[in-house]
């Protein structure tokens, strides 16, 4: 049954995500979408994302970890910078890289 | 925007072995769902051994941005045969979306015309999005849209596979290294949007109901955290009318 599995969940997601996309352009001028949905969908981006990583950041491996040990907050702390100051999405990524990479190694 | 996605297919690429992946999987992924964010979220959960029914629901959440590219392209579209329709939605991405946008925008500014035998004195409507709008054949903004699609994607492909064969050169990349690497793209997608307000509200709002609702089952957390921060985000919108964005419209993910 498990080599059923990769090709179901991609079979599920794209059929999740055509669904999503073609949703308005299949019922052509049918109709119309309220202002109010248009500006909570611009939300969505923003706060999964985030709601994803927050946990991991701050729970790594279930455990707590508020410290400033911790390597997943150096490295995140260092990828908003790099990404606020730089303005480059390679930058941030690197700079969390190292950050993270390097905490680890000190204090992990 | 090409070599902006190159980061986060590489990442990808090289992640998807490590979660437990096969190398077909992880090229089919790419290839049919073509979401980077969403192909991420799937490795964690693969990663951590979970149901389908929470992978769909996932895609669905973070995905769900794209009904509103859709929505808003939806005029320049309505009229096309389906035959259009239906690649012109495979291959909807932020990008595609921001550049089509921003074209259609610029002609519109400069009055150019598309072919339409109109008179040439401006009647004070944007007149090429107006002929786009009318049109019910392909006119060149739509080969437009299709190949920045196009290039996209034939783009998201290859930067995949060459994180593929990076990542098996490089036998002892570690796991947790990768798991972070995901963070970080995520943070680089989602900072540039966190100087809208409202945005930011959303976001902190998110990531702490998240954190407080971490060990609910089937991320039960994560879409009530995405619900608190839609809600915040909106909620913010209301508190601060004046010189505020409407929405985060931020480049996030390819």
């Amino acid at each position: 049954m498990k080599e059923l599995r990769e090709p179901a969940i991609i079979a599920a997601m794209t059929a999740v995500t055509f669904a999503i996309r073609f949703s308005f352009y299949a019922l052509g001028d049918r109709i119309v979408f309220p202002a109010w949905a248009r500006r909570a969908l611009a939300y969505v981006p923003a706060a999964v994302l985030t709601a994803i990583i927050a946990p991991m950041i701050l729970y790594p491996g279930g455990n707590a970890d508020f410290g400033w040990r911790n390597p997943w907050i150096a490295g995140a702390l260092a990828s908003v910078a790099a990404s606020l100051k730089l303005r480059n999405a390679t930058a941030a990524l690197a700079a969390g890289m190292i950050f993270f990479t390097a905490w680890k190694l000190l204090f992990a | 925007m090409l070599l902006g996605a190159a980061p986060f297919g590489l990442v990808f690429g090289a992640a998807a072995g490590p979660s437990g992946l096969s190398a077909g999987a992880t090229l089919g992924m790419s290839l049919c769902v073509f979401a980077g964010s969403a192909q991420f979220i799937a490795l964690t959960l693969v990663g951590g051994g979970a149901g389908l029914g929470v992978i769909v629901l996932t895609t669905c959440i973070v995905n769900l941005r794209h009904a509103l590219y859709s929505a808003t392209l939806l005029p320049y579209v309505a009229r096309l045969p389906l035959r259009w329709r239906i690649p012109l939605a495979f291959w909807l991405t932020d990008e595609t979306f921001a550049v089509v946008q921003n074209r259609l925008v610029r002609d519109g500014a400069e009055g150019r015309r598309y072919g339409s035998a109109g008179a040439s004195a401006d009647d004070g409507e944007n007149r090429p999005v107006r002929d786009a709008v009318l049109r019910s054949r392909p006119g060149p903004e739509h080969w437009y849209y299709l190949g920045s699609a196009l290039a996209m994607y034939g783009n998201w492909f290859a930067w995949t596979l060459a994180g593929m064969l990076v990542g098996s050169a490089i036998p002892d990349v570690e796991h947790l290294g990768l798991e972070f690497a995901m963070v970080a793209t995520f943070i680089a997608m989602v900072t540039p949007s966190l100087a809208n307000r409202p945005t930011l509200a959303a976001s902190l709002a998110a990531g702490t109901v998240a954190v407080l609702l971490r060990s609910l089952p089937w991320k039960l957390g994560l879409v009530i955290a995405a619900l608190s921060g839609v809600a915040a985000g909106m909620a913010a919108e209301r508190l601060a009318p004046a010189g505020t964005k409407t929405g985060g419209h931020g480049k996030t993910s390819p």
